[in-house]
């Protein structure tokens, strides 16, 4: 068991720009950390650090406390998963599993009673055997799962190990990782650029964009306290709808539509106003108390069965709505924006501006906040 | 569609006549007297003396001193064929493993060097190679025959081309499962290149075995003769009577052609089911 500590760690890959600059996260032992952002934002150079495989331009990795900058990999005992699976195509199952255990000089009765649990854990006995070729990828990932967890590392490293997976099976594999990080308890990075997945995995996840921490926080936090507007449009889906706006006094101004906030507000002039799909209803007579409309031209819909995304403008801004299935449809539509679920953004830098005392309190705690959601 | 089908066997049974026909007519002249053949031409159907050349040609002491054999011919050019091979692939693959998995300076810069004498045949250097042998006494040598050919462009090639694409995702994992450069040569490069060694040992034993020019200048003692130059030998030395032994040229021509056949046949079907078993 470990913990992670990184430290102000940034890459320069020769003479070009930072692909990461200065990062730091903290990680408590048996956490799971999920690295998320888009592509090329830095998360597997992180990662390739972290592991050793990738040298540290600045900044130090400690691991359990030790500095594992000029450390070989084979030295940082961590595992790590890799997004191909990377196993010895001519090696067998059995053997693939062995193979890290065979080079730290393991006593074979250790290594076969370690081998045969982990196939035990990952339903992998009757494949033992066979070589990679002759599994499919569910499988194949498992095995790369197994040759992580036989080592009993102090830290799994996971690079998008689940993204060559069709659908169902990265849902159900995704279920399974959660499981077997939690049973074994070991201290996992796991990164993605699938938001869903980080929310699912994460303990807490760490945002990241161009190589720089957005956000670190536990998801439903980060859900609904995004720091930036950057956050807030990668994290859920559909993204918030970011639409820009003006405050004055306690009015605030979105294209034609102007909402009385009725409370104190964050700043005066442009912001960027951000609310979610989900947040949002058809404005009927009954709508919520603390609601006020926006004018919503319908431009098309999306039908997800469960609920139905309903895409348009406010003025000359998009805006998407998700309704539930059967909820009624017209061209022009009143829809209610739900008070305490507005975001405000800065104009300029889209960090996220607190507005009231009411909202910092929520964000704080995920126990206040379902509370509110009530 | 019959009648393609009929045009279809006839082009196959005529280019499988065209490539086998020499070697038939090769093994069927082998069997008949020198006398014969002298006569007659070469020869379609068997002869009675097959046993006895091919006895003769084996075990007969020949040349000046009377010290080669067939036999022992056929041995030395298999120690060169093997050795050959064997010695280029370890160099090949060694020079290749360092142009690909190791950043030193000039790598790129070495491996053209490499690569550039791949335009430079035997021949050109043949008189330097020569020297520096004579130089160091490796003259009538095993070590003299062999050593100087085993530098391979060819090898280092294919072998680098292998490498590069094998996933470097196989490296990281092998450095994070504590395999070191040497472990993981050994225990992973290694076994998947199964098929690339296939290939280039069929390739290089047989280029080693036809070997003709350097060992004549390698080699005056007659105990390090090969097949190759024990041929032409019996049409100029081991002439009887008048009449060259064209009967045993033949069948050292016949015995000659044999490993490199065998060596085809098992590491072929080596290398087929590699190509179609092995997914990098
Ligand atoms: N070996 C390298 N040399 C130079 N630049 C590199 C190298 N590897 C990555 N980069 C650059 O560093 C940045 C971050 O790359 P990285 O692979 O960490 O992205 P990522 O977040 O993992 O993306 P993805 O989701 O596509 O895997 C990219 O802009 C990339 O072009
Ligand atoms: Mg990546």
């Amino acid at each position: 068991m470990a913990t992670i500590e990184i430290d102000k760690v940034s890459k320069i890959y020769h003479g070009g720009v930072p692909a990461v600059s200065e990062v730091d996260i903290q990680i408590d032992d048996g956490e799971f950390i999920v690295l998320v952002g888009p592509s090329g934002c830095g998360k597997s150079t992180l990662l390739r650090m972290v592991a050793g495989l990738e040298t540290i331009s600045s900044g130090t990795v400690k691991i359990s406390g030790r500095v594992v900058n000029d450390v070989e990999p084979a030295d940082r005992d961590i595992a790590m998963v890799f997004q191909n699976y990377a196993l010895y195509p001519h090696m067998s199952v059995r053997e693939n599993l062995a193979y890290g255990l065979k080079n730290r000089r393991t006593p074979k009765n250790e290594i076969e009673a370690r081998v045969a649990e982990a196939a035990r854990m990952l339903e992998l006995g009757p494949y033992l055997d066979r070589k990679p070729r002759a599994l499919s990828g569910g499988q194949r990932q498992r095995v790369a799962m197994g040759r992580a967890i036989v080592r009993h590392p102090s830290a799994f490293l996971f690079d998008e190990p689940l993204s060559n997976l069709d659908a169902k099976l990265r849902v159900s594999m995704r279920g399974e990782i959660k499981r077997l990080q939690r049973r074994v308890g070991t201290t996992s990075l796991y990164v993605t650029h699938d938001q869903l997945e980080a929310m699912t995995l994460a303990d807490r996840l760490v945002v990241l964009n161009g190589g720089r921490i957005e956000q670190i926080g536990r998801p439903l936090d980060v859900y609904h306290a995004p720091a930036s507007t950057f956050v807030a449009s990668f994290i859920g889906s559909p993204a918030m709808n970011l639409v820009q706006g003006e405050l004055h006094g306690s009015r605030l101004a979105i294209g034609p539509a102007l909402i009385d906030l009725g409370q104190a507000v964050p700043t005066q002039g442009a912001v960027t106003v951000g609310f979610r799909a989900e947040d949002l209803q058809v404005a009927t007579g009954g709508a919520a108390a603390h609601a006020d409309t926006l004018p919503l031209s319908v431009d098309y819909v999306e039908e997800l069965g469960s609920q139905r995304l309903v895409h348009g403008t406010v003025g000359d801004q998009a805006v998407t709505v998700a309704l539930s299935s059967d909820a009624p449809l017209s061209g022009e539509m009143q829809v209610a924006v739900p008070l305490g679920r507005l975001h405000f953004f800065d104009a300029g830098t889209g960090r996220r501006l607190a507005w009231s005392t009411a909202e910092t309190h929520r964000t704080t705690t995920t126990a206040n906040l379902l509370e509110t959601a009530r | 569609m019959h009648r393609t089908r009929i045009l279809d066997h006839a082009v196959l049974i005529l280019g499988a006549l065209f490539l086998t026909l020499p070697v038939v007519v090769a093994f069927m002249t082998s069997s008949h007297e020198a006398a014969a053949i002298h006569s007659k031409g070469l020869m379609l159907s068997p002869g009675g003396h097959f046993v006895d050349t091919y006895e003769k040609v084996l075990t007969r002491q020949g040349g000046f001193t009377g010290q080669v054999t067939g036999a022992r011919m056929m041995m030395n050019s298999f120690i060169l064929g093997v050795g050959f091979a064997l010695g280029k692939i370890v160099l090949s693959m060694l020079a290749a493993y360092a142009i690909v998995y190791f950043r030193f300076r000039f790598a790129t810069l070495a491996f053209w060097v490499i690569f550039t004498t791949l335009l430079l045949p035997l021949e050109v250097r043949i008189m330097p190679s020569y020297e520096v042998m004579s130089g160091l006494g490796l003259i009538n040598t095993y070590t003299g025959l062999i050593v100087p050919l085993l530098a391979s462009a060819t090898g280092t090639f294919y072998f680098r081309q292998f490498f590069k694409s094998v996933p470097e995702e196989l490296l990281e994992a092998a450095r994070i499962d504590g395999a070191g450069p040497f472990k993981f040569f050994i225990d992973v490069l290694v076994p998947l290149s199964k098929t690339m060694i296939a290939a280039i040992f069929i390739i290089m034993f047989v280029y080693g075995w036809n070997q003709y020019l350097w060992p004549m200048l390698m080699t005056t003692d007659e105990r390090f003769f090969t097949l190759m130059r024990g041929i032409k030998q019996i049409l100029q030395v081991w002439i009887g009577s008048q009449i060259p032994d064209y009967n045993e040229a033949f069948a050292l021509a016949v015995l000659a052609m044999l490993p490199p056949v065998l060596v085809v046949v098992v590491f072929q079907s080596w290398f087929i089911k590699g190509l179609t078993e092995s997914d990098k």
